[in-house]
């Protein structure tokens, strides 16, 4: 592989993954913050609120799947190697 | 293919192999041998359980053991099917759905539960099925069929009021997503479960023995709620194709 290719590569794989972390991350942090502020202000509903969350973190969580499969195929799979 | 890693190879220990796989050659077709050794496990898996659910000759009135668990099953599977499409329109899709998030519970556990790493294979490894994203791919477009023929089968060429119903201006997002809908089916499911495996892995490679079990359980408990997801996505896409906007129903 040529080298500029390669550092380049490895660079946007770095890039990809890091910044696809940031938007979840911080829709996690509102989503969970929400969820506890809605489990003090309702205790009996916890069951149903956890659920709910946990299905929202992973639809927020897979965003940042996505950058991890660009950034998986720029180190497995380069296309332009 | 991957440069980069080949040092983890080295060890026995420890052992990653991405992009390497144990072609198969069936006519003109390069097939991965090692997700079909996998899939067909965890086919048999299923079959078994559903075959020794079936003939169970002392079915009793109060469940107990086995038959408890597989009541458990059916129910659980039932209300997912039931929560996204409705009390009325669940039953004809629940076998599509059920097994679809059997599937895929069963193979990403099985990534995880079942000793893999023992077999040997050449130039790759077995691993989950769902590991690998033409199974992930041919689950999602699977989806994508059902949601068409349910729509169509619901609806007839009616369906295609769908793409214009609330505003026309909204066309293209709407044809956008028919495309959108099986890709991000399919790379969430493939990303989560390689994610898992390649953070064991690289984990094990840096400490063998006893800090990788808390993450493993963690891979346990997100590969649980991916096929959870996978399934009620479907079936939100299917509700979504046969529930007209002149006939929503509120809620």
């Amino acid at each position: 592989m040529d080298p500029i290719i390669a550092s380049a590569s490895v660079i946007a794989a770095a890039l990809a993954v890091g910044l696809a972390a940031i938007g979840p991350g911080i829709g996690q942090g509102n989503a969970s913050g929400q969820a506890v502020a809605g489990i003090a202000r309702q205790p009996e509903a916890e069951g149903k609120i956890r659920g709910t969350l946990l299905l929202t973190l992973a639809f927020m969580e897979s965003l940042t799947i996505y950058g991890l499969v660009i950034s998986l195929v720029l180190l497995f799979a380069n296309p332009f190697s | 293919m991957i440069d980069a890693l080949t040092f983890y190879n080295n060890l026995t220990l420890a052992e990653l192999e991405v992009g390497n796989h144990f072609y198969w050659q069936i006519g003109n077709f390069q097939v991965h041998g090692q997700v079909f050794m996998t899939s067909w496990f965890v086919i048999a898996l299923l079959v078994i359980a559903a075959i020794a659910a079936i003939t169970n000759k002392k079915v009793q009135t109060a469940p107990s053991g086995m038959q408890n668990f597989m009541e458990y099953v059916l129910e659980f599977l039932r209300d997912l099917a039931k929560n996204q499409l409705g009390e009325k329109d669940y039953r004809p899709w629940l076998p599509f759905i059920a097994t679809l998030f059997l599937f895929i519970f069963v193979s990403n556990w099985s990534g995880a539960l079942v000793p893999w790493g023992l077999i040997e294979i050449p130039d790759s490894e077995l691993a989950a099925p769902t590991n690998d994203i033409n199974t992930t791919v041919a689950l999602a477009l699977l989806t994508s069929l059902a949601y068409f023929y349910a729509g169509f089968s619901k609806k007839g060429l009616g369906y295609f009021a769908n793409y214009i119903q609330p505003i026309p201006i909204l066309l293209p997002i709407k044809i956008l997503e028919d495309f959108t809908k099986p890709l991000s089916l399919s790379f969430r499911l493939f990303g989560n479960i390689l994610a898992d495996e390649l953070v064991v892995a690289v984990l094990v490679f840096l400490v063998p023995l006893f800090v990788p079990l808390p993450l493993m359980a963690l891979g346990l408990f997100t590969s649980a709620i991916q096929a959870l997801v996978f399934a009620t996505l479907a079936g939100a896409y299917i509700h979504e194709a046969i529930e007209g906007y002149d006939e929503e129903e509120h809620e």
